[in-house]
């Protein structure tokens, strides 16, 4: 656990430890915004996001944003900060098509991302973006599923999740992580929303107005799908079993597994309190 | 926002025509190696021609001193993509919009860039060549030329497509040459020193120091009118 002392008030201070507490302090906001996964195969990159509600007045907040043909971005966390970085990647692709007539490569525009995340943990009168991105693109080297932290590293990967008891969804995608490389573009979906589907208290479902979609691949422009969009993907996932539960060979597994491994997940992940109290009060953070 | 500044609007060394065409397999340029003072042919060894990448060449007519200029920009921003451990190097299509682009804001600026230029290469997997000069016009065409090479060059390369669609290799390069050898006989700011760039899939060859002036024959100045 992280505790206050006198090296964290400001993000240009060491501790002697040699952090950055401010940095550390800023990624724990990501994990105060609620799940979301990025998974890709040899050909599509996928993103899936759960969409939260502040209450039953409000409508789900987006979490999947587009950024160009070829490029969506899904956010945890603070979400006017993830705004702002989302209008400097479209203005970073806009430029791109407009100056050279083609498509800004993935690995191009992380560069830019992490540089200018970086200023803010190294200036005394900023502070570091309080927001994690989970980046789904095509470009001429194919799929790609990136990361960025608060701390301004990005990462390149095969799958990720982030995001509250987003754990659970690295859990799933590190068991199945041979199965992505030759998925086709449906069983690709259903194993990032099986992903996402592990991170749910066990009395709450995918629904169409929770769930969010962005598919990008070889031959196919970026698609967002939300609400009734949604529900091809979704069908049949609640039949499933969960935390293991990958349809086929899996139905085997005895009852006891399931449970177990259930337990197993949420100890893996902070602190595991009752239902009720692992729902963060986002009020005065507007965290997603 | 008048400061009353000006910037040059005339060019002084400058170059004469380009010549680009695309064939059956690649795409061909040509320049002459002339850099003329006015009226004086004062340097005449002048690469007017260069390999950007091994998917694009660019050529340029006009003032020589701007396109020096615009050659260490562009090959800074090869340079950057090389040390920034990009997969994609810098193609025909996206150099020439580029170009477009920068040309057209210096000449909004009043401030110009003074050249025509010639980009050839690959965009794609396809063979690409584009035109673009001073004031940002820019097109794409299978057969471009700047300067006088404008109105002697394409109607010859015009009308070789005419008898055949697809040329060979061997057959653009021949009529590349017999292009600037028009060019130099009917441009009194051309000489018959030149550079020859042939771009395939394979990459770029740059022909430099190339001499046509032992198949020039100028028996025909003596039936001109008035030349003694």
């Amino acid at each position: 656990m992280l505790f206050r002392n006198q090296y964290d008030n400001d993000v240009t201070v060491w501790s002697p430890q040699g952090r950055l507490h401010q940095v550390e302090y800023a990624m724990e906001a990501v994990k105060q915004g609620s799940a979301t996964v990025g998974v890709k195969s040899s050909s599509h990159a996928v993103l899936v996001a759960l969409k939260r509600a502040s209450s039953e007045l409000a409508a789900h907040q987006k979490k999947i944003m587009p950024i160009d043909k070829h490029i969506a971005v899904s956010i945890s966390g603070l979400t006017a900060d993830a705004r702002v970085l989302s209008r400097f990647m479209r203005t970073e692709c806009l430029n791109e098509q407009f100056a050279h007539n083609q498509a800004l490569s993935l690995n191009k525009l992380m560069e830019r991302v992490g540089a200018k995340m970086q200023i803010a943990t190294q200036r005394y009168d900023k502070r570091p973006y309080g927001v994690g991105l989970l980046l789904a693109g095509f470009d001429e080297d194919g799929p790609h599923i990136y990361q960025t932290c608060p701390s301004a590293n990005y990462y390149d990967c095969q799958a990720m999740a982030i995001g509250a008891r987003s754990q659970s969804a690295r859990t799933y995608l590190e068991r199945h992580l041979d199965e992505f490389r030759s998925s086709t573009r449906e069983e690709l979906i259903r194993h990032a929303l099986r992903a996402l589907r592990d991170t749910l208290p066990n009395d709450v479902e995918l629904t169409n107005k929770n769930c969010s979609i962005a598919i990008v691949g070889k031959g196919e422009d970026l698609s967002i799908y939300d609400d009734d969009d949604v529900n091809p993907y979704l069908e049949g996932l609640d039949q499933e079993e969960r935390r293991g539960g990958a349809g086929g060979a899996r139905d085997a597994q005895p009852p006891a597994a399931p449970t177990a491994a259930a337990e197993e997940d949420d100890a893996a992940s902070a602190p595991p309190p009752p239902p009720t109290d692992e729902q963060p009060q986002g009020d005065s953070m507007e965290t997603d | 926002m008048n400061t009353g500044k000006s910037h040059t609007m005339y060019p002084s060394t400058s170059g004469t025509s380009v010549v680009g065409l695309v064939y059956d397999g690649g795409v061909m340029l040509a320049a002459d190696s002339l850099g003329s003072y006015g009226s004086l042919a004062r340097f005449r060894d002048v690469k007017r021609l260069f390999k950007v990448t091994d998917k694009a060449a660019l050529a340029c007519s006009g003032d020589i001193a701007d396109y020096q200029f615009i050659r260490e920009v562009i090959e800074q921003k090869v340079r950057d993509d090389v040390c920034g451990g990009y997969t994609r190097e810098l193609n025909a299509g996206a150099l020439h919009c580029w170009l477009t682009r920068v040309l057209y804001n210096r000449r909004s600026r009043f401030d110009p860039l003074w050249l025509e230029c010639v980009v050839a290469g690959y965009k794609d997997d396809e063979p690409f060549l584009g035109y673009v000069d001073k004031i940002g016009t820019a097109f794409e065409a299978k057969e471009v030329a700047t300067g006088f090479g404008l109105h002697f060059a394409v109607p010859m390369i015009r009308e070789a497509r005419e008898k055949k669609q697809n040329l060979s290799c061997d057959e653009a390069r021949k009529l590349l040459t017999e292009c600037l050898k028009v060019l130099y006989y009917r441009d009194c700011r051309a000489h018959f020193k030149y550079q020859l760039a042939d771009i395939t899939p394979e990459g770029v060859t740059i022909h430099d120091d190339l001499n046509l002036k032992k198949e020039t024959n100028w028996e025909v100045a003596n039936y001109i009118s008035g030349y003694e």
